[in-house]
């Protein structure tokens, strides 16, 4: 239902916008009927209401079009880039809950220290900064800066692309190029992520910290080890599992700028260049997936959220969970 | 800081004072700046004799270039001061309209009840379904890029969250005795949305709109980025960092300074968002500034 409006707000979205992709396509001086055979066979003529209804049929049976640009099915174009894309993402996202959420347990620990003062602040940085600014900032000092320090060749980290060119690389070989080529964008995914979730780790494992029953757990004796295994974590993870739900498409933003910068070939790159060439087809098939992904993960978070805490069951109905 | 009353932590938060205090630095910077630093920010003089210069050194035509010129020798101070004024006017008019519509629309909503509120929920939970940057690249891309449409579609995509927290608010508000009391001295039914409820509602829109300044300002300079924003010549952080792209390595400071620039001035609408909103905050019911 959701994703039928999406599809919906999207198909207008773009068809209303003033532009005709088929001019784009034909020759300056090309008659009106070269222009109307254009039309036709991209399933861009007949009314609004004609062409929504082709597109919303063709979608339910799994059917995307074609692109416009390339001449071949969204679905593959999609399929292409899909894997590189969620190879970073799937990466980054672990690496930032794992690191976001360790640093804010350490710094909840010591919340109104010095160093948990000094780490607030670097994290606000981290997370204010733009993603493409701190590419181009790596891509410098993977450059530039290690041929100054004298690095040699293979400490080196590729900066564009994810494969190096005119060599063929077979097995091991070739996945641990792939690994270099991922270090610079996971690097910038991770950290940034990592910097938004612990900002909300910390205050999540603070207010657990400071719940009765963890004083009296305290009290008890327990190490400190064990009081936050058992209590704190326990209690600060529904708001993290909230957290990593609606991360989902901060993660999306930040590859657009992330695989825009390092050349990457995954979905934000085709995202960019379909938009760029009114590859409509391409951009109403990449927003759906954008949406169905986003939908998805909020209905995982919210069906994780009712598993760990049962009293959320009861209230998970008057969209509360989702606020 | 906890054990101190609520009035005592406001005054004591440095959050608020050096949030504060750098955004009015930097508001000043952006309004009298220009007309502090020599010549035409955007005019482009001896491109040869003026082109990348680095940073505290002076030009030929003896005028001081603190942080160095571009690559059409333009002073990279000027024009990180002028695209202040835009970029921070769109941060703030993007976010401030963002949450004036979601304000509209979360009490109209709550009040009309019936099919129009069923219709703005499911309006507003279909825009947050689609990530916010592709939202706005793709209106950004189809409506001709610009600063008119970056404002409008940050507008547009941002007024979800608090349309939420208005809709609640007034639903709570609208059982309370004294709205009853209003409609039964006659009071009209807009009358008494517009005078007696809605003005009860208006703080957690506030936070909201403080928390969305940061936001704003990084989508901003990322469209701008892309070149589907602000476009030059006009400045804007953003297309700054981008033209100094191609430079990074014999002129760095070009796409230097106007990321540092943007550090500081999202960093300090981060700090003062989160204090206003712990300050606002009734227990449960915190803004989360959207990552």
């Amino acid at each position: 239902m959701l994703l039928w409006l999406v599809a919906t707000l999207t198909f207008l979205l773009i068809r209303l916008a003033p532009g005709d992709p088929a001019a784009l396509l034909v020759a300056p001086d090309a008659d009106a009927a070269t222009l109307a055979r254009q039309r036709a066979a991209f399933g861009l003529d007949g009314s609004l209401l004609a062409q929504y209804g082709r597109w919303i049929i063709a979608l339910l049976q799994g059917d995307l079009g074609t692109s416009l640009a390339r001449a071949i099915p969204v679905r593959t174009v999609i399929s292409e880039a899909l894997p590189y894309s969620l190879w970073l993402g799937s990466l980054s996202l672990m690496g930032s809950v794992l690191l976001g959420v360790m640093m804010g347990s350490w710094q909840a620990r010591r919340a109104g220290s010095t160093a948990d003062g000094v780490a607030t602040v670097a994290g606000t940085m981290l997370y204010a900064a733009p993603h493409f600014w701190l590419a181009l900032g790596l891509v410098v000092l993977a450059t530039t800066g290690a041929a100054t320090l004298g690095l040699p060749a293979n400490l080196r980290l590729p900066a564009f692309g994810v494969r190096t060119a005119a060599v063929e690389l077979d097995g091991v070989a070739a996945l641990g190029d792939l690994l270099r080529h991922s270090v610079l964008p996971l690097t910038v995914l991770t950290l940034t992520g990592a910097a938004g979730i612990a900002r909300y780790a910390r205050s999540a494992m603070r207010a657990a910290w400071r719940a009765p029953h963890v004083m009296s757990a305290r009290a008890r004796g327990l190490t400190d080890a064990r009081v936050r295994r058992g209590h704190v974590l326990r209690n600060a993870l529904t708001p993290l599992i909230v957290l990593v739900g609606l991360a989902l498409p901060g993660v999306v933003a930040g590859s657009v700028f992330v695989e825009q910068v390092f050349a990457w070939p995954g979905l934000g790159r085709t995202m960019l260049a379909a938009i760029a060439s009114r590859d409509y087809p391409v951009v109403l098939g990449l927003t759906l997936l954008y949406a169905s992904v986003v939908i998805v993960a909020n209905l995982v978070a919210d069906l994780l959220v009712q598993r760990v805490d049962p009293r959320r069951s009861a209230t998970a109905h008057d969209g509360g969970v989702r606020a | 800081m906890n054990a101190s009353g609520p009035k005592q932590r406001v005054r004591r938060d440095p959050r608020l004072l050096i949030g504060s205090a750098l955004l009015a630095a930097l508001c000043a910077g952006a309004v009298l700046g220009p007309l502090l630093t020599p010549g035409d920010p955007l005019a482009i003089g001896d491109v040869m004799a003026t082109r990348l210069l680095p940073p505290f050194s002076r030009s030929t035509t003896g005028a001081w270039h603190l942080l160095g010129t571009d690559a059409f020798g333009r002073d990279v101070l000027g024009r990180l001061l002028v695209a202040a004024r835009l970029s921070l006017s769109v941060g703030v008019l993007g976010s401030v309209l963002a949450a004036g519509l979601g304000v509209v629309i979360g009490a109209v909503a709550a009040w009309r009840g019936g099919w129009v509120d069923r219709l703005l929920l499911a309006l507003g939970d279909t825009l947050l379904a689609v990530p916010r940057l592709v939202l706005l690249l793709v209106i950004a891309a189809l409506w001709g890029p610009g600063l008119g449409t970056v404002v409008s579609v940050l507008a547009l995509t941002g007024w979800m969250g608090v349309a939420r927290l208005v809709r609640a608010d007034v639903l709570g508000v609208r059982a309370l005795p004294y709205v009853e009391a209003a409609r039964a001295l006659g009071a009209s039914s807009s009358r008494t949305l517009w005078r007696h409820v809605l003005p009860n509602a208006l703080s957690s829109a506030a936070v909201a709109a403080a928390l969305g300044v940061g936001s704003a300002i990084t989508l901003e300079s990322g469209l701008s980025f892309l070149g589907l924003g602000i476009q030059p010549p006009a400045p804007s952080w953003g297309n700054m960092i981008a033209s100094g792209r191609d430079w990074l390595l014999i002129a760095p400071w070009i796409a230097l300074a106007p990321g540092v620039a943007l550090i500081v001035t999202v960093v300090s609408a981060t700090l003062l968002g989160d204090a206003l909103s712990e300050r606002a905050a009734s227990p449960g019911r915190a803004v989360p500034s959207s990552p």
